[in-house]
């Protein structure tokens, strides 16, 4: 049978000891907190250009009238945020996997998303927006999409070069091993990518995919120079209206909290990836 | 007189600029354990990986059961799925569970049914005590656990030939043992196999014919008494003279 | 290849950035809040006397900075030259330099974007011309001068667009508007017209412009002489379908100056001036003759 252990009389002092000095790091922190806090309040709030600086960006009553419009926008920027992301990914992993295949017969394939890569990478994206939406109209064409649709492709285009080489960098980063024992499994290349490299590929790049989602929300508002009022384009019409920066306060809080899940989301994949990866 | 089961003629492979294989023969003989030894860079990883069609010949043959299969016109996929190979390290597909490993290549190249697939597997891994893994992810396993599900993930389309390259010298010494038992085991079933190894005991134990290569070809080969014993070549001897040094044999 | 670093320490790098994070918004606030407000002193009142060029404290003394937008847009100017004299705001305010004794060559034109010489804060010109109508909200962040044109809102059309020859406001209500961002037009659609999709606005009237052509909006909202220029110079197969009812107050352009401007009485003075001895009306027959018999909308 098993004795349970006593801990003896200089273990029982030192485990007490510890104690004391956690309790007494937990009210330090909690009373120079406290002190800094009132300070940095009383100092803010007591300065002189603090008025102004309340009335000019933290009115409470053009926030209360400029919400519902800024919010209208934020609900474009949330749609194409979805449409985009979701083009994007699948053009990035289309052309990554296009880039990466092997063997002369498919080079000019090769050659072509590798340009597609280069031109979308170098392009400003203010210049393929205003090409897409006011430029391709122009030309009269059958069937030209509504500014939105046009606004929606120049974004995936340039998204998707990016998302492009981040999928090519996870896809090379795959161990060749991995590719080697899939396709002595007898595992055709077109089975390894699909059940071996890829899934792995996505997972250890989902990371910086999701940074580049992060940024694509801000950029989707940028279709607002052809027109269509996006969230920072309402708080911008309400602002010149009204002289007061309030609003564009506003639309920044709004896009922080839209921001807040799609981090958590980044946070949590990346560390169920951590895990998995540690396997040799 | 039934052919070998693996028959190398005159292999040659040139690394840039570097010869690995210069002419190498060699024949497997059903039911034979084959052991590959020799010093790093003398061409066993490479001449497993040219039988198993993962790199192409710069010149000479390869026939499995008397086919010639590194004939161009020949689907190097359906050739594969007659053997097995398992490498020194990352064999395991880390983001399937060990159960979805093995079932992997039955159920996609084989087209057998997930059910039949998945029963096959569980035994497998029960008879070699790995039953409670089957859900587990590959990073929850040991190395030798590892290494042991992946000979599995070899095994289950009874391969003609199962090719080992190095698959302990990655491992934790404790963790071998359980690995060698698994192909002392499959010996006694009667697998055909050819295993590079820098194991000179399990060497001795388990091979009946040990190879030594060196410069690109099979230098000597015979019964591990006499090769590992009382080599004939200089060479061979060096290298074992390094081996009894580094406390290997 | 990704590296990731174990969990204990991402959390307590979140931790850390995140404190970074408050610890910078916080010194943010507090610079800005400590930034003592500039207090302007009250504009003396407007003399005579006072308003000739070595009395009057302009930005560089000797000379008078006048700005307008980058591209300055006909029939306000023309070519894009301030300088040149020609088009009606280069030569009205020529005329606005003269009364207070400038010179042509002491008169320095400067660019500044139309929402940012409206926008509260201190200016680098003396003053501004660029069709800035006079509105009680603009007042309160900037000093304007007396009028010097009445404008009217204006609504121009492709040929072929659905609202082209309509003569009620009624029948624009379904109709796809657009206009510069910040302007009183943007507000005479939503204010006047009230549509019932909401209106299309862009960065500037060139990109509107070219919005209307493509087709991608119905009808375009500009002030009334613009709207003829457009139609009669750039934009062929563009009319103008009528002006916009006037509610309240008519609209007119004034000179732009900072707030509390010692400048503003003289100018307003020298506008006034112009005004009494016919000046203006000459230059508005020379440079702005076309503007008329525009529908009315009802």
């Amino acid at each position: 049978m098993r004795t349970v252990h006593q801990p003896s009389p200089i273990a029982l002092e030192r485990a007490a000891y510890r104690r004391r000095q956690t309790v007494r790091s937990v009210l330090i922190a909690a009373a120079s907190t406290g002190v800094l806090g009132t300070l940095l309040v009383v100092a803010v709030t007591g300065a002189p250009g603090w008025q102004r600086v309340r009335q000019s960006f933290l009115d409470a009553g053009v926030a209360r009238a400029a919400l519902p419009e800024v919010a209208a926008g934020l609900w474009l920027n949330l749609r194409l945020l979805v449409f985009c992301a979701l083009g994007a990914l699948a053009v990035g992993l289309v052309v990554a996997t296009l880039r990466t295949l092997r063997g002369p017969v498919f080079f000019p394939v090769r050659a072509l998303a590798t340009g597609y890569t280069y031109t979308f990478r170098g392009l400003p994206l203010i210049i393929v927006l205003y090409v897409f939406t006011l430029g391709v109209p122009g030309l009269r064409l059958r069937g030209t999409p509504p500014v939105l649709v046009l606004g929606a492709i120049a974004l995936i285009l340039v998204y998707g070069g990016y998302i492009a080489e981040v999928f090519r960098a996870g896809i090379e980063s795959v161990h060749p091993s991995q590719l080697a024992a899939a396709r002595s499994l007898g595992l055709t290349y077109r089975q390894t990518m699909r059940f071996v490299v890829l899934p792995q590929a996505v997972r250890r790049v989902a990371p910086p995919l999701l940074n580049d989602i992060v940024a694509l929300q801000k950029d989707v508002g940028l279709v607002s120079l052809a027109g269509p009022i996006d969230a920072v384009r309402a708080a911008q019409i309400a602002t010149a209206e009204t002289f007061n920066y309030t609003p564009y306060i506003v639309a920044g809080v709004l896009f922080v909290l839209l921001a807040i899940p799609l981090v958590a989301v980044t946070d949590w994949v990346t560390l169920r990836a951590a895990r998995r990866q540690a396997a040799r | 007189m039934t052919p070998p089961v693996l028959s190398c003629r005159g292999l040659r492979k040139v690394y840039g600029g570097q010869v690995v294989l210069d002419g190498l023969d060699l024949d497997v003989a059903e039911h034979e354990v084959v052991a590959l030894i020799g010093a790093s860079g003398s061409g066993k990883s490479t001449l497993l990986r040219c039988v198993n069609l993962l790199e192409e010949l710069d010149d000479g043959t390869i026939h499995l059961d008397g086919d010639h299969i590194t004939d161009p016109r020949v689907d190097p996929d359906r050739v594969r799925r007659r053997m097995g190979i398992v490498f020194q390290a990352y064999n395991l597909f880390p983001h399937l569970r060990v159960l979805d490993n093995i079932t992997l290549a039955p159920v996609r190249v084989h087209g057998r049914s997930r059910a039949e697939a998945e029963a096959q597997a569980r035994e497998l891994l029960a008879r070699v005590g790995l039953a409670d893994k089957a859900e587990a992810y590959p990073d929850r396993l040991s190395g030798g656990q590892q290494q042991r599900v992946a000979i599995i993930r070899a095994l289950v389309n009874s391969p003609r030939l199962l090719l080992l390259d190095e698959v302990t010298s990655a491992l934790d010494p404790e963790l071998v043992g359980e690995v060698l038992t698994m192909i002392r085991d499959l010996k006694a079933e009667g697998m055909t196999m050819v295993l590079a190894t820098h194991e000179m005991g399990f060497a001795r134990e388990v091979a009946d014919r040990v190879c030594f290569l060196d410069g690109g070809r099979v230098l000597e080969q015979g019964p591990p008494e006499q090769v590992l014993g009382e080599p004939t070549q200089p060479r061979t001897r060096q290298f074992l003279h390094r081996i009894i040094a580094a406390g290997r044999l | 290849m990704v590296r990731v670093g174990p969990v204990p320490m991402l959390s307590a790098m979140m931790s850390r950035s995140t404190s970074a994070a408050l610890a910078t918004v916080a010194v943010l606030v507090a610079s800005l809040a400590g930034c003592a407000p500039v207090e302007q002193p009250a504009p003396p009142p407007a003399r005579n006397d006072a308003c000739v060029k070595d009395k009057l404290k302009t930005k560089t003394p000797g000379k008078l900075t006048v700005a307008t937008d980058e591209p300055a847009y006909e029939p306000w100017f023309s070519e894009n030259l301030p300088a040149n004299g020609k088009g009606f705001e280069s030569a009205v305010a020529y005329e606005v330099a003269k009364q207070l004794g400038f010179a042509r060559i002491d008169v320095q034109w400067i660019r500044v974007r139309f929402e940012n010489a409206i926008a509260p804060g201190p200016k680098e010109f003396d003053f501004d011309i660029n069709q800035f109508s006079i509105t009680e909200e603009r007042q309160k962040v900037v000093d304007f001068s007396a009028p010097y044109y009445l404008v009217r809102q204006a609504v121009i059309a492709r040929k072929d667009s659905p609202i082209a020859g309509k003569t009620r406001l009624a029948d624009l209500k379904g109709a796809k508007l657009g206009a510069q961002v910040g302007t009183t037009s943007y507000q005479a659609i939503t204010d006047i017209i009230q549509p019932t999709t909401k209106p299309l606005v862009y960065n500037t009237n060139d990109d509107a412009k070219k919005a209307l052509q493509n087709g991608q909006l119905d009808g375009l909202v500009v002030d009334l002489p613009t709207a003829f220029y457009i139609t009669s110079s750039e934009i062929k197969d563009a009319v103008v379908v009528g002006q916009l009812p006037q509610v309240g107050l008519p609209e007119a352009f004034g000179l732009v100056l900072d707030k509390d401007s010692p400048l503003t009485g003289c100018v307003s003075m020298a506008v006034n001036a112009l005004r009494d001895n016919g000046t203006l009306a000459e230059l508005e027959k020379t440079w702005l003759a076309e503007v008329a018999g525009a529908t009315e909308l009802t």
